[in-house]
């Protein structure tokens, strides 16, 4: 949408009434926005508290049964779920905030929550950032050469329920 | 420029106010699972009242009609009798060989039951509604009565009130059948002046035979209608929490608690023997709540004896395998002293046990059992509604809902799962067939034996081998599950039954062929080496 080029009087106050408008909607999306972001928690989503991973009831299950793993001393959420690097780790969770808000607000999900091709490759990496010397004759010889994911055995080391 | 921004701003601004209604409704949703606006009690076995409480479990469990209630003599499925032509010899001489259907979803338990042949046309019990109606109340209403207490509304809706609940089942269990359903329709449901069930009643008398389209008798009016299973027989009204309602299921636990055969897979069961003994077991008080989401299935997705010479019964004093329930029924006697049976076989006159649905007894030999596995885990799978987790109330086969029932667990393709259980299945109809012809095929060489003239006396022994071979085919082919809820242990059963056949018509063929001739002096090869030389 331009401004259209009519008489100059014209012009000004309809230029006016739409600056006057624009600011007012701009008002509102940020008031709205900074409500709904203090109202869903969302910057807690900057912390590597593994509560806020849990604000969505979705991954309720999940936390709840973190906390009673094998895992839990040693590592939360983030541990396994992002990449140890600044970039990967950020990239990680803007690209996961993202796609998890679209699909839990619009419903539009496979039930049971099932992990996608991406972020097991997060999480095999994270196996081996700490077990790695441990299964280093398991691994292939060839970096990125085929192997069964330590999941697809230790299913809940991390937390029941691998969907 | 500016209102390009603006429109962008009005934009971003309804998609925020999206996110933040969606994210408020899923928490209030949290907060409050469910809303009491009409009070439920012991006495609404009308479900209505309980549906406007818990719509999503009132919606599933009506789903079990299907898209919609399909009633009416051209809407019954399919004949079983057509299908597997031997299912009428297996039965001959018992009811199941008039008239055998595919199952329906719970809510065409009652109006097919009302409809079928075996019903209209032969008497039975009043047994049979113990698990084809809500009858909680109506066994209370009787039980109480029969102790000698003035019933009052109030009182049938106080508490729930077991000893008065077993008294009454004891009272009807006996009685015929379409007697007792009168007395059900005669028992307030917690809806008075509505009379107008969720699903239809069936017709009285069904479509055929002597009661066909008739009224009800005089002096059983109707005061409450006549419900399938509905909410209050696995629910207490007051705290929602699922519990046993019914008597068999009581007995027939407490039963299998109190003898020695293997509950491995009931941890609670375990733990009682182990303690003073002093209580029978009691389900209710010390079922764990995953052994609860089995046991409110298997008060009725059992074997038991329903008929009018004894009370309802379940054979699981001495365990949970078919040899254990084989065992409990060759021992028992009925009140009148004579030896237990279900039926005599209309061919050759043994003495036959009829095995009904034995679902809860098969899963308790199958891996998922062992694993913790409930029934409610595949046939009622937890589902996300907003942010509530609500069991799914429309009780169906888990292949219909492959991603609920088995990926919970199962992380492979829904096609691998189908295909696992495509796979089990075929294999134990393929057995099920072939042991239906074994029978046949026995039954035959009986009944040739007896036209050569061996007398009962004669075919002791094959008329055992007989209702072994009948129990354990039946067994497997009544159970709902072609073999899915212990799949070993049901092609085991199944190569028994065929064994036992091929056992009795041996002997059979045997009573009449003349006297073998010695085998002694028969010639045989002495050992020639690795191979054969010329």
């Amino acid at each position: 949408m331009s401004v259209p080029p009519p008489a100059a009087s014209s012009k000004t106050s309809g230029f006016r009434v739409l600056a006057f408008a624009t600011a007012i909607a701009i008002g509102v999306l940020g008031g709205l926005g900074v409500f709904t972001l203090g109202y869903g928690d969302g910057l807690s989503y900057l912390t590597k508290d593994p509560t806020a991973c849990a604000n969505c009831h979705i991954m309720q299950d999940h936390f709840d049964s973190w906390v009673q793993s094998s895992h839990h001393d040693v590592a939360a959420c983030g541990d396994c779920h992002l990449p140890h690097d600044f970039v990967g780790k950020w990239f990680t969770k803007a690209d996961n905030g993202f796609f998890h808000a679209l699909a839990f607000t619009t419903g539009d999900f496979h039930e049971p929550i099932q992990i996608k091709a991406r972020n097991r490759r997060v999480t095999q990496n994270a196996c081996l950032s700490c077990h790695g010397e441990l299964v280093n004759a398991l691994l292939p010889a060839e970096h990125g050469g085929d192997m069964q994911l330590c999941v697809h055995c230790h299913s809940d080391v991390g937390h029941a329920g691998r969907r | 420029m500016l209102g390009l921004v603006f429109v962008v701003a009005i934009v971003a601004t309804i998609l925020v106010t999206y996110v933040l209604v969606t994210m408020f409704s899923h928490k209030q949703d949290a907060r409050q699972p469910f809303v009491r606006v009409t009070e439920v009690s012991e006495i609404s076995t009308d479900p209505e009242p309980w549906g406007q409480n818990w719509p999503r479990q009132f919606d599933g469990w009506k789903s079990t009609a299907g898209d919609e209630f399909y009633g009416g003599s051209s809407a019954l499925p399919e004949s079983k009798l057509d299908h597997q032509p031997w299912l009428k010899r297996l039965y001959a001489g018992y009811a199941f060989s008039i008239d055998y259907r595919e199952a329906r979803g719970h809510a065409y338990m009652l109006y097919d039951q009302g409809v079928t042949e075996r019903v209209t046309q032969k008497p039975q019990a009043g047994a049979c509604l113990h698990c084809h109606a809500s009858t909680t109340v109506l066994y209370r209403r009787v039980g109480l009565e029969a102790m000698g207490e003035e019933v009052t509304e109030e009182k049938l809706a106080a508490d729930f009130n077991m000893p008065a609940v077993i008294r009454g089942f004891e009272e009807l269990s006996r009685k015929p059948y379409q007697e007792v359903l009168a007395m059900l329709y005669a028992t307030p449901d917690g809806t008075p002046g509505e009379n107008e069930p969720v699903f239809p009643m069936a017709p009285t008398g069904g479509f055929t035979g002597e009661y066909a389209g008739q009224q009800l008798p005089e002096g059983h009016e109707m005061i409450g209608e006549a419900h399938p299973v509905t909410c209050i027989d696995c629910h207490d009204p007051e705290t929602m929490s699922i519990r046993i309602t019914r008597p068999g299921f009581m007995q027939g636990i407490a039963d299998l608690a109190a003898g020695d055969g293997d509950a491995s897979h009931l941890p609670s069961v375990e733990k009682w023997r182990a303690g003073s003994r002093a209580e029978p077991y009691d389900p209710n008080k010390l079922a764990t709540r995953q052994e609860m989401r089995s046991f409110t299935c298997g008060q009725c997705h059992v074997e038991y004896y329903c008929a009018n010479k004894d009370t309802l019964t379940f054979p699981w004093g001495e365990g949970l395998a078919v040899e254990d329930l084989e065992q409990v029924w060759s021992e028992k006697v009925f009140p009148d002293g004579t030896p237990f049976f279900d039926y005599k076989h209309g061919e050759t006159g043994a003495p036959a046990f009829k095995a009904q649905h034995p679902e809860f007894e098969l899963w308790s030999q199958g891996i998922h059992a062992r694993s913790g596995v409930s029934c409610a885990d595949c046939h009622m799978p937890y589902e996300r509604e907003g942010a509530m987790k609500v069991s799914n109330h429309n009780v169906r086969s888990p292949m219909e809902n492959i991603n609920g029932a088995c990926q919970t667990c199962h992380n492979v393709s829904e096609d691998e799962l189908r295909n696992r259980v495509e796979t089990i299945q075929a294999r134990t109809v393929s057995l099920t067939n072939r042991a239906g012809e074994a029978v046949t095929e026995m039954l035959d060489a009986i009944m040739e034996a007896k036209a050569a003239g061996a007398t009962d006396a004669d075919l002791e022994e094959v008329f055992d081998l007989q209702r072994k071979a009948m129990w354990r085919l039946d067994y497997i082919s009544s159970e709902n599950s072609k073999g899915f809820h212990a799949d070993q242990e049901a092609a085991r059963i199944l190569a028994e039954s065929m064994d036992f056949s091929r056992q009795a018509q041996a002997a059979a063929l045997r009573w009449r062929a003349p006297e073998a001739p010695s085998t002694e002096d028969l010639p045989t090869e002495p050992v020639q080496g690795v191979t054969p030389g010329e």
